[in-house]
């Protein structure tokens, strides 16, 4: 199964579905903990934590008002030290890029890095379809794609399968191995992939990893990984293709280190993750090892249009996942229900702009603006503003139900008028105050349905505070 | 020192309006106890957050214009919530950025906007209450008050000189309710299963009284608490601190 179809217009029905899974549910109260308790001890044990954060934030904010430069003189480097820099406006001129270049290299299989910008392109049923087997080989892409499902996290894309469902996983695609071999320790599971991988890295012709960072002075790609899958996907094949978008350049060695010493911390609480490869072209004469072509295909689609508008601000995001591990929304109905390929409130943001507001409408609508993701994210990225300003979009449009805009106006037409706010509100809460005093709270209410679908309506007192503070000769004006 | 007696605007939310008048009383009660001059300006409806937080930046704008001369004559503009607070306080200026004479005013009228306990301590120097309660409280964190404003202590101090009262926090005292105002409304299942969960991290701290300083945030845990049957009382932190414990019911609950 591909993400290429977002399913983002049905989000309510999709989180209905999430909270009603029993399994999932289990998982995500476990691990949103985790991924808190440790970030928040990772910020703690580094004074500097804060300041790391604005220098980022200030970093990035250059970056994106200098794009240009940095993106140009990021190819040049590429370039001089012997690779390609493949410019793809869309996701379908990235997909060709890709199969050009597998095509040119004979390629049959394909092994791949943890990459979101694949899965933003939906690059594994395109090579598929065009006879190029593509082969995950960081362990939670390795699970899901041999489950045929998409990520539900963007640093944990098996998050939503629990350890049982991959041993289950692992005895239905292992056919060569015996089938009474013990799989319950986490252990026993990586070794099993492991082994399975080893050959699929050998045999590959052509790797393909992601990029957390372009470095415009040495033309260097930089990723992080945990599981050192990353570095056999992209030195052993003949051919080694970097995916990533646009933003994720800058400057210099010196600004990847300053943004480094967040990313992890931000992650998974480490302090760095366990393998920060660095690849500079294809391999020179006296290099052992590497391979022999280097190509870097950077995707826009869609990214550029924000440079200069109210969303710039995002393109700042380095995709650490914190603000989903820290939202309360997506701590009840985990990632899929987003129906796209970036959830959480990162997603809330950049989903409507590359797959459109239309689709996409409900992601920004779905958060309490509880101001917890822009607490903790690193790049400082305004996350609820953002929302805020997308809502303002989906508003203008005219795509909320008309139903909610008549009554939104109907009430602001009388809060901006006090005198006639004050008469409209008295008697009905006067006479909602006198039917709810036997119990104190509505179990049920017309137009209330929402709301007490899930929880009373406490009934209100009675006479509006307004009359009441009148009747008492309560003080209108300052005193002289 | 704090000025002998300023004058206060209050700020009465459109919630304690309707709902519940007895926080507004509990707040007057409570300046008045701190040396301060308490109005309340007629010209108030609400602070604009329905309309803000659902796109119609328009009619939020014009909400905050159209109040904003009501509480220009003050010393001091006190709101008995953070989210509200936070609105007048954070995102008022942002409304009415694009006219210049507007936003020196509005700018002026968000420097003097506080939420009801943070004013009590950190501008009127109180750091304790002639109250008493008898109960175990948890003191619930409303998202905009703590990360808006950082409202975190100064409730806390305040309850800590409420006689015969004991205060615990919550087992993930940061994590948002659920209400998110319409959202509550809009996205009703994610809504009530984030209520649900903080009903059971209040009910299993054993407390007999749940507190806040948002009337939204109260109402739409009182209301999962009294569907569930739960016998946890809940009140604004104002009506506590002002020893109004006996003026009304607590927050779903009738008369006796």
């Amino acid at each position: 199964m591909s993400v290429e179809v977002p399913t983002s217009h049905r989000f309510p029905d999709n989180a209905r579905a999430a909270l009603a899974d029993a399994t999932l549910q289990r998982g995500l109260a476990s691990a949103k903990l985790g991924f808190r308790v440790r970030r928040s001890e990772a910020a703690a044990r580094l004074p500097e934590f804060e300041t790391l954060r604005d220098e980022a934030r200030d970093i990035k904010n250059h970056v994106l008002a200098h794009l240009d430069l940095y993106l140009e003189a990021f190819e040049q480097r590429v370039t001089e030290r012997g690779g390609h820099v493949h410019w793809a406006g869309d996701a379908a001129a990235a997909r060709d890029i890709v199969l050009a270049i597998c095509r040119a290299a004979g390629a049959r299989t394909v092994t791949k890095g943890k990459s979101m910008i694949s899965e933003e392109i939906g690059l594994n049923a395109f090579l598929e379809q065009n006879g190029v087997e593509p082969v995950e080989t960081d362990l939670g892409e390795y699970i899901i794609q041999l489950r045929g499902e998409a990520p539900s996290h963007i640093i944990a894309p098996a998050f939503h399968v629990p350890k049982a469902e991959v041993a289950e996983t692992f005895q239905k695609h292992h056919k060569s191995l015996d089938p009474a071999r013990p799989l319950e320790q986490p252990r026993q599971l990586l070794e099993e992939a492991r082994a399975m991988l080893r050959d699929r890295f050998f045999a590959a012709d052509v790797g393909i990893t992601g990029a957390n960072f372009l470095i415009a002075e040495t033309g260097a790609t930089v990723i992080v990984t945990n599981e050192g899958n990353g570095d056999l996907t992209q030195t052993l094949p003949r051919v080694h293709i970097v995916l990533a978008s646009l933003e994720k350049v800058v400057p210099t060695l010196e600004d990847t280190s300053t943004i480094l010493r967040l990313l992890a911390r931000s992650a998974t609480g480490q302090e760095f993750t366990s393998y920060t490869t660095f690849s500079t072209g294809p391999r020179r004469g006296e290099d052992l090892d590497g391979p022999q072509e280097f190509h870097v295909v950077l995707l826009d689609n869609g990214r550029s249009d924000l440079i200069g508008t109210e969303l710039q601000e995002v393109l700042r995001c380095i995709r650490c996942g914190a603000c989903m591990n820290h939202c309360p929304v997506f701590g009840v109905i985990g990632g899929h229900a987003y129906g796209w390929v970036y959830p959480g409130p990162i997603g809330a943001v950049l989903s409507p702009s590359l797959i459109g507001i239309e689709e996409a409408h409900h992601l920004p609508s779905a958060s309490t603006f509880c101001g917890r993701c822009e607490s903790v994210c690193p790049m400082r990225i305004p996350l609820p503003g953002l929302m805020r300003h997308l809502r303002e979009r989906e508003y203008g449009r005219g795509i909320p139900p008309a139903a909610q805009r008549w009554g939104l106006r109907a009430w602001a037409f009388l809060a901006k008028r006090p005198r006639l706010y004050r008469l409209a509100t008295a008697l009905p809460v006067r006479l909602l105050g006198l039917v709810g005093r036997r119990r104190g709270a509505f179990r049920r209410l017309p137009l209330a349905g929402g709301w007490t679908a899930e929880r009373d309506l406490p009934a209100p007192q009675g006479p509006t505070f307004q009359a009441l503070w009148n009747r008492a000769g309560g003080r209108r004006e300052r005193p002289r | 020192m704090p000025e002998p007696s300023p004058n206060v605007a209050l700020f009465v939310t459109c919630l304690a309006d309707l709902f519940r008048p007895t926080v507004g009383f509990a707040a007057v009660r409570l300046l008045e106890a701190a040396g301060c001059t308490v109005t309340v300006p007629r010209a108030q409806t609400c602070c604009g957050q329905p309309a803000y937080n659902s796109g119609d930046r328009e009619d939020a704008a014009e909400i905050a214009r159209r109040t904003l001369p009501a509480l220009e004559p003050f010393d001091y503009v006190v709101v008995p919530s953070g989210s509200c607070a936070a609105m007048l306080r954070l995102h008022w200026p942002a409304l009415l950025a694009d006219d210049a004479e507007l936003a020196t005013r509005v700018g002026a009228v968000a420097a003097k906007t506080w939420e009801l306990t943070s004013f009590l301590t950190d501008v009127r120097g109180v750091d304790s209450v002639e109250a008493a309660y008898e109960g175990i409280a948890v003191y619930h964190d409303s998202c905009s008050g703590l990360r808006e404003l950082g409202v975190r202590e100064q409730p806390r101090r305040l309850l800590r000189s409420v006689a015969g009262l004991t205060v615990r926090d919550l087992g993930a005292p940061e994590e948002c309710c659920g209400f998110g105002g319409l959202f509550a409304v809009k996205y009703p299942d994610i809504s009530g299963r984030m209520v649900s969960d903080k009903a059971d991290d209040i009910e299993a701290s054993g407390a007999d009284t749940l507190l806040a300083g948002d009337l939204g945030c109260l109402m739409n845990m009182a209301g999962k608490l009294k569907r569930r049957g739960s016998a946890i009382r809940v009140r604004h932190v104002a009506e506590v601190l002002a020893n109004a414990g006996d003026a009304a019911p607590p927050i779903g609950e009738s008369e006796a």
